[in-house]
Order: C-alpha cells, then sequence, then structure tokens
C-alpha cells in the first residue's frame, strides 16, 4: 500500500477560543479528486492552510505524503481565490507562472531554460500558451484562472489545491475548468474547495462536507447517497439561503 | 540656458539629480506595486529623526539619517506580518515621532542651530562632491541587489503568501526591500529632502507603470521620466533666476512637474489606448 496523499489525525484548530476545525480525521489516496463543500466558515480555507503548512494545528497532526506539511513543501501547490489578485500588477503571464519556480533551489536561484520550459509546458497543459505574453490585468477571469492553474502546475507539485476555482467564473468557463482539473487526475492529487456542489459532483471521485467537522464519505463513486448525504449534513448554505444562522442545532455560531 | 552647464555647482545639481533618479525609477517601482508608500513616507520622516541625531553626537546628519531610515525600515519589516491590522499606526506614530526627535535633537545640538529647510526640502544646488560618490555607491548597491534578487521581489510584491507557500524567505526579502527603499531615502533627502521623498518614490513609478506590462520596463520608464524631470526643473530654475531673478526652490519644482507629468501621462494613456472591457476586473 502507498503512503496516502494526505492524512489528518485529529486535527482540531481554534483562533482566539473559536473552534474553527474539530477531529477532523481523514486520509485520501494519491490520484484522488476530492471536492470539499461546506458553508462560509466552515473552516474550508483553513483546511486548506493546514495541508500547506501556512497554519500550525492545536492538537493532532497533518501529513502530507507521510510528512509534516513544512517539510512536504514544495509537493503541495495551490491556487488561491483570485479576487484577491492586483490585477494593475505589471507582469505577464509566462513570468506568473514562472514565479511557480521559484521556491526550487535553496540559494539564490537564477531561472534557467528548463525553467522556461516547463512553465510554458505548464501553459500547455492548461491550453493557454497563447497567452503567455499578456499582462494579468487582460485577462479574462476564466484565462486568469488558468495561468494560475499553471503556476501551480509549474511547480511539479503532486497535489493540487484549488480554493472556490470557478467563483467568479460564469458556468460555461467554470465547466472548462472542471474538464481540465479531472484530467490531472492521473498525474496529481486534486482538492478542490467549493459551494458548487451541483457541478463538482459530475467531476470528483469523492466528496467531504466541511463545518468545522468533516463528512466524508470516502466513496471512489459519487453515487446519489454521497451527494444526498452531503446536502444532509450541516449545509444549510446550500439548501436554505445564504446565512447560516438558521443551521441546524450542532452547527456552531459566530465562526471566523 | 547652456552657460549653466559651465557652473560647476549646475553639474553636480545635474548629476545628482540623474544618480537620485536611479534610485527611484529602481525602488519606487517596487514601492508602487507593493503599494508601500505610506511606508516610505514613514521612513523619510523617520530619517529625519536621524538628521537631528546627527548634529546632537557630531557625527554627519545624513549618517544619523541612513541609521535611522535602517532601523525604522527593520522594524517595519519584522512587525508588518505580526501586528497587520496596527502597521498603519505603527507608520503614522513612526512619521510623527522621527519630526519630532528631529527637532528635539537640533534644539539640544551644541552650536548655532542649521538650517533644517535644507533637509525638510533638499538642496540639490548645494550637493557636496563627496555625497556624488555616495550617492554612486548607493546607486550600485540597490542596482546590484535587484539583479540578483528582481524576480524574488516581484514575487512578494505581488503575492506573499505564494511565496511562503513556495518556501521562499519571504520576510527577508521584504526586509530586503525595505532596505532598498530606507537606501533611496538617503538619496533623496539631499535632492528633494524628507518632506517631498515620497513624491520621487512613486510619481516617476507610476508614469512608468502606465506604460509598462512587466516590471523591468516600468523601472526603466520610471528613471527616464526621473532624469527627465530632476534635469528639466534645474534647467527652469536656473533660467527663473537668471533672465527673471526669482529664486524658486528646485525641488520642489522637480516635484511640480512630476506631478505635472504624471497627470498628463495619465491623460495620453486613457486617449491612446482602449482598455479591454473583457478584463477580469470588469465582472
Amino acid at each position: 500500500m502507498s503512503v496516502p496523499a494526505v492524512t489528518l489525525r485529529r486535527v482540531g484548530y481554534s483562533i482566539r477560543g473559536t473552534t474553527i476545525l474539530e477531529d477532523i480525521d481523514f486520509s485520501l489516496e494519491s490520484g484522488e479528486f476530492l471536492g470539499i463543500i461546506g458553508p462560509n466558515g466552515g473552516g474550508k480555507t483553513t483546511l486548506l492552510k493546514l495541508l500547506l503548512g501556512l497554519v500550525t494545528p492545536d492538537r493532532g497532526e497533518v501529513r502530507v505524503f507521510g510528512r509534516g506539511p513544512r517539510d512536504a513543501r514544495g509537493t503541495v501547490a495551490y491556487v488561491p481565490q483570485f479576487a484577491s489578485f492586483d490585477l494593475q500588477f505589471p507582469i505577464r503571464v509566462l513570468d506568473l507562472v514562472l514565479m511557480g519556480r521559484l521556491g526550487r533551489s535553496r540559494t539564490l536561484h537564477r531561472l534557467g531554460a528548463d525553467d522556461h520550459r516547463r512553465a510554458v509546458e505548464a501553459l500547455e497543459r492548461v491550453d493557454s500558451a497563447g497567452i503567455a505574453d499578456r499582462q494579468i490585468g487582460n485577462l479574462s477571469g476564466g484565462e486568469l484562472q488558468r495561468a494560475l492553474i499553471a503556476r501551480a502546475l509549474a511547480t511539479e507539485a503532486r497535489i493540487l489545491l484549488l480554493d472556490e476555482p470557478t467563483a467568479s467564473l460564469d458556468s460555461r468557463s467554470g465547466t472548462g475548468l472542471y474538464d481540465l482539473l479531472s484530467g490531472f487526475r492521473k498525474t496529481m492529487t486534486v482538492i478542490l474547495v467549493s459551494h458548487d456542489v451541483g457541478l463538482i459532483s459530475r467531476y470528483v471521485t469523492s466528496v467531504a462536507c466541511l463545518n468545522r467537522k468533516l463528512y466524508y464519505h470516502g466513496s471512489k463513486d459519487v453515487s446519489r447517497e454521497i451527494i444526498e448525504a452531503a446536502y444532509g449534513c450541516p449545509m444549510d448554505v446550500l439548501v436554505h439561503s445564504h446565512s447560516h444562522r438558521e443551521v441546524p442545532p450542532h452547527a456552531p455560531e459566530g465562526e471566523a | 540656458m547652456l552657460e549653466a552647464l559651465h557652473h560647476p555647482f549646475f553639474q553636480r545639481a545635474l548629476a545628482a539629480g540623474l544618480l537620485a533618479s536611479i534610485a527611484c525609477g529602481v525602488v519606487g517601482s517596487y514601492v508602487v506595486v507593493k503599494r508601500m508608500a505610506s511606508i516610505s513616507g514613514g521612513l523619510a520622516h523617520a530619517a529625519f529623526g536621524g538628521v537631528g541625531f546627527g548634529y546632537l553626537v557630531g557625527m554627519p546628519p545624513l549618517w544619523g539619517a541612513t541609521l535611522f531610515a535602517l532601523v525604522c525600515g527593520g522594524i517595519l519589516g519584522w512587525t508588518h506580518r505580526r501586528i497587520r491590522e496596527s502597521l498603519d499606526t505603527l507608520i503614522a506614530v513612526m512619521w510623527a515621532v522621527g519630526m519630532a526627535l528631529g527637532v528635539v535633537f537640533v534644539s539640544l545640538a551644541p552650536g548655532y542651530a542649521p538650517d533644517l529647510m535644507t533637509y525638510l526640502f533638499g538642496s540639490i544646488l548645494l550637493v557636496p562632491p563627496v555625497f556624488l560618490w555616495v550617492m554612486v555607491l548607493l546607486d550600485g548597491v540597490i542596482l546590484a541587489t535587484v539583479a540578483l534578487l528582481f524576480k524574488e521581489f516581484r514575487a512578494v510584491s505581488l503575492d506573499e503568501e505564494y511565496c511562503r507557500i513556495l518556501g521562499l524567505p519571504t520576510e527577508g526579502i521584504f526586509l530586503g526591500l525595505l532596505v532598498l527603499v530606507a537606501l533611496a531615502i538617503v538619496v533623496l533627502i539631499q535632492v528633494v529632502g524628507v518632506i517631498l521623498a515620497i513624491a520621487l518614490l512613486t510619481l516617476p513609478a507610476a508614469v512608468g507603470r502606465q506604460w509598462s506590462d512587466g516590471l523591468g520596463r516600468m523601472m526603466v520608464l520610471a528613471t527616464l521620466f526621473g532624469m527627465g524631470c530632476t534635469t528639466v526643473g534645474l534647467f527652469l530654475s536656473y533660467w527663473f533666476s537668471a533672465s527673471r531673478g526669482l529664486d524658486l526652490p528646485t525641488g520642489p519644482l522637480i516635484i511640480l512637474l512630476a506631478a505635472a507629468g504624471f497627470g498628463l501621462s495619465g491623460i495620453l494613456r486613457r486617449a491612446t489606448v482602449r482598455r479591454p472591457g473583457a478584463g477580469a476586473a470588469g465582472r
């Protein structure tokens, strides 16, 4: 049996007394495409940050290919929500993608022909070789999202984390993006966080639902039961409106 | 008007303006894209405390300024991740305390009171020859550092969190950037003074950005624009003095020219470029 891509054992995390994540216990094999759904404030982004080693859990243990997240840096690539980007920043797409090559050396690293080639390959993998010379502000939302995915691919990571990749896309670009991501499954493990339950269920190999606790069904078949089970857990945001005030009694109030 | 070039003081002023423009164009580009204008302003004013400190303990005021700018840059670099929300307040405190210290130190200093206007608004016409060499040295340090760490500085400016994920020494890189800002400020104090330094760190770079889709080009354009402004400003102030008998302060004149150029460039940019409507920002 190979080492699981990701293992979390009884992980808990809180900020100033507010519990964000509680008793998270799960592992994910390589090559899976996991969709994590859950309401705002349910801890989805925090979970990604744990895997990236940006935050340390208060309790429990996070393992990425059997190593601590900080030691595993370079094996996990991240695609942030792009709404936070300064789109006026004077940088061309190819240079943005090359940024993914920066962390690979401990010493002062001059990017060479090999880095350049891999950046171009990464752009080709997301069908975006044509936008290499464009400034990032001149891209559509879908194009920028692909550029950010290419940057993540250029790191040659084995796990790809995506935070709400379709949040700002129209549904057609969103579908195209999922098609692309499910193609990556042959070479890497993909974990994506989304509100978009209906859409991701067609592409992912398993679904987890996160609302402080993780409801993970671990199935490779995305059956109707699993989706229903996901909806059935404290997912008011999906079933009801946008507020999680009207939540089942076990959902926490006032999360960060 | 070209007879101005025969005067040694004018030659030195011209050289100082051109040298300062290099520091402004290169460091200023990072200041603008990383949105460090208020940090830079805070450092410049903190440096004024160092000027006073220099007078108090009897060391060259610009050494004092360098010391204060570097120390305050270090403090900001170390705290900026840790205090985040109150960084703005810390900058304001540094800004005001630097000025207050400067004035208090000078009043305590032995001997007659120096003319503080020189440090507040610069004195490009009175650049000592030795300071030109200091500027050459500082420009050299800035250019060498940026040549070595161009991509790292750019990456940290664009996306600090991603740099941490990549395992880059993000804090160290940001600290390096602040050191460059501090050095650029030292260069600028002589030319335009602590109060106006922030303008030369932002205006040329802002113009450069309007006409660039890459950071390298932005630096080159910013440097050229800065050189244009300082040169024109110098000749203009010479002309006013020689043929109109008006003694206009050169530093402020340079800043006003740069501001006018920035406005003009913005209008020109709008007129010549049709922004693509489908940009990601256009949602």
